[in-house]
């Protein structure tokens, strides 16, 4: 393999991987957006995701299409149930507080997953084939197509869902301003409860399509939300767009880092940025110009 | 200092010199050191939770470097672990400052998530630089203390050793709450634009008890390092931090007696809970989720108020 087929073949893992990290990101967006909340815990929504996605379909032995539907509703409904549980209770909870509830419920959700599936790696067979097509001397597997056309459908959802639906446009409202939108009669409690199932259920379609390429255990979610977060940060926190093409940066640099560098260190690279972003320009690439494209999204 | 923090800290100078001598056993010995340990940490973390409202997620890499520092100066460079537990503070605390410094200037999550990366990276380089540190398997002959000719061999002599450092840590704790920087700690508590306004650096003193929580993090690992003489990864982890956060939590934010009451809890508790090892987290999840929900201001001051109101 030549150096450039290298490039290429680091370039297709890196944008895989990116795609998810990005969609992380989307996550821990939508979120904050709406009611200024860092979910710790949107990594786990993913571990989840995986984790349904495998027993659903490898151990009860549900056709794949009804599995992934499945386990989008289920995990979209532990998320509506934690913030039922978690957060709405809360009267004017602090920053420190809301951050530490949800720390809490991210290392509930993992010994919960600990508990039900053990230790143990699983796999999963990839939704078409496992035959590599091969693109100007690099190899692409048909799983990372999949991964690349499922977010592509997701952000496009996403688009149309806060463009043209009243729900859609009462959470954007929540977000821009949340006394306003209550005083015209928007509840914006429930439209809370929407955001967080939002995410969930994004987080879990992260995990299922990453599973048959990846793997996955119980222990995945802190990792995954610790770079989702730098991923949200160096795209700016609350632009979505920002989200999706910083998704690819780290994502891109971690692979390269991975294979020319050092892959020992692969796990801190999107750390490095994360800390480098909060210390150069805290806005991210595209905060500052583009806080309100959330708003548009 | 007041009054009753004074009798409070006499009364737990004179518990800690009285309590080795009805327990004969070395095993609950050890225990309670870890307990001082562990107290070091959570004193440092309840300041920085309860009186600068910011709080660490990577508690435990501070710990970590502390350690680290201490173990490999002092076992693979010879440095007397006196001078190496120096220079893991310095190294610690500079390390300290250099995140802090531009996360404290920005909202609350922020310092939150810096120190979550921060530890992540701190816990990578303990594994991948293992021609320093062992890698995962880590490395011993980690030298212990000694004054001239007296080395700190037995539990008996250590648990006396980190207890002193716990009062000393204490005391001056208990000054910086009831000094300028804890007026103006807690001003920013009530609201940091007020705080501001009167002409309060608030940043400034956001940083100085950010960097004294990882000094004090940074002593407890270095005693750590030379009270197990040996080092691995495994400890310095993001799960740590979590359990600290969980201590703290217990004994309620903003109290540091809180703090060694909390480190107490969660390090006998689990001792006589052994059988739950493996699902250590689930407890320590649903402890801290229930507390945070229901009783923020800690479990005693939080049932304390609960029963005054059903009054």
């Amino acid at each position: 393999m030549s150096f450039g087929d290298q490039l290429l073949q680091y370039l297709f893992t890196g944008i895989t991987i990116g795609t998810i990290y990005g969609m992380v990101a989307l996550g821990f967006n939508i979120i904050y957006a709406s009611t200024g909340i860092i979910n710790l815990a949107q990594g786990e929504f993913v571990m989840l995701g995986g984790m349904t996605m495998v027993y659903l379909t490898t151990i009860i032995k549900l056709p794949m299409v009804v599995g992934f539907f499945l386990s989008i509703l289920i995990v979209t409904a532990i998320g509506a149930a934690f913030e039922r549980a978690a957060i709405h209770p809360l009267k004017s909870p602090s920053v420190i507080t809301l951050i530490i509830i949800t720390v809490a419920a991210s290392i509930l959700f993992k010994g919960g997953a600990m508990f039900a599936w053990g230790k143990q790696t699983f796999s999963l067979p990839p939704f078409s084939g496992e035959k590599p097509i091969s693109v100007l001397g690099a190899t692409i597997l048909p799983q990372a197509l999949w991964i690349l056309g499922i977010m592509g459908a997701v952000v496009a959802l996403l688009i149309l869902f806060f463009g043209f639906t009243l729900t859609g446009k009462a959470m954007r409202a929540c977000a821009a301003n949340r006394t306003a939108a209550s005083l015209v009669g928007i509840n914006v409690k429930t439209m809370v409860l929407l955001t967080f199932a939002l995410s969930a259920g994004i987080g879990a379609i992260a995990g299922i399509i990453i599973t048959p390429i990846a793997l996955m255990d119980y222990d995945r979610g802190t990792m995954l939300a610790v770079k989702g977060f730098s991923v949200a940060v160096l795209g700016g926190l609350g632009s979505s767009v920002g989200a999706v093409v910083a998704g690819f940066i780290i994502g891109i640099m971690e692979s390269l880092g991975a294979g020319f560098i050092s892959s020992g260190y692969k796990d801190a690279i999107a750390l490095v940025v994360l800390l480098l972003v909060l210390f150069i320009k805290p806005s991210g690439l595209l905060g500052s110009r583009e806080r309100g494209e959330f708003k548009k999204f | 200092m007041r009054k009753n923090n004074l009798l409070s800290l006499l009364i737990l100078a004179g518990v800690i010199l009285v309590l080795p001598l009805g327990l004969g056993n070395s095993y609950y010995l050890s225990v309670l050191v870890f307990v001082g340990i562990y107290s070091l940490i959570t004193i440092g973390l309840s300041l920085l939770m309860g009186y600068a409202g910011q709080i660490s997620l990577g508690q435990a890499a501070f710990f970590g470097l502390g350690a680290y520092t201490s173990g490999v100066l002092s076992a693979k460079f010879g440095i007397s672990p006196w001078l190496a537990l120096l220079a893991a503070i310095f190294v610690t605390g500079g390390i300290a400052f250099l995140i802090g410094a531009p996360a404290l200037k920005l909202k609350g999550h922020y310092l939150a998530m810096a120190t979550l990366a921060f530890g992540y990276i701190v816990f990578i380089v303990f594994n991948q630089a293992s021609s320093y540190t062992g890698g995962p398997s880590g490395f011993g002959q980690i030298p212990r203390f000694r004054l001239g000719n007296f080395l700190f061999r037995t539990d008996v002599h250590y648990y006396y050793l980190v207890w002193t450092l716990v009062i000393v840590v204490l005391l001056v704790s208990l000054n910086v709450i009831h000094s300028r920087v804890g007026r103006a700690l807690r001003s920013i508590h009530e609201g940091e634009l007020a705080a501001n306004i009167m002409g309060v650096n608030t940043a400034r003193y956001k940083i100085q008890i950010f960097v004294l929580s990882a000094v004090y993090a940074s002593m407890a690992g270095s005693l750590y390092a030379h009270f197990i003489t040996f080092l691995n990864p495994t400890p310095f982890g993001f799960h740590f931090s979590i359990v600290l956060l969980t201590m703290v939590a217990v004994g309620g934010m903003a109290s540091v007696w809180g703090a060694i009451i909390g480190a107490a809890l969660l390090t006998i508790l689990p001792e006589y809970l052994r059988a739950f090892h493996d699902y250590d987290i689930l407890i320590y999840g649903s402890t801290l989720l229930v507390i945070m929900i229901f009783l923020p201001q800690g479990l005693f001051a939080g049932i304390f108020s609960l029963v005054k109101k059903e009054r």
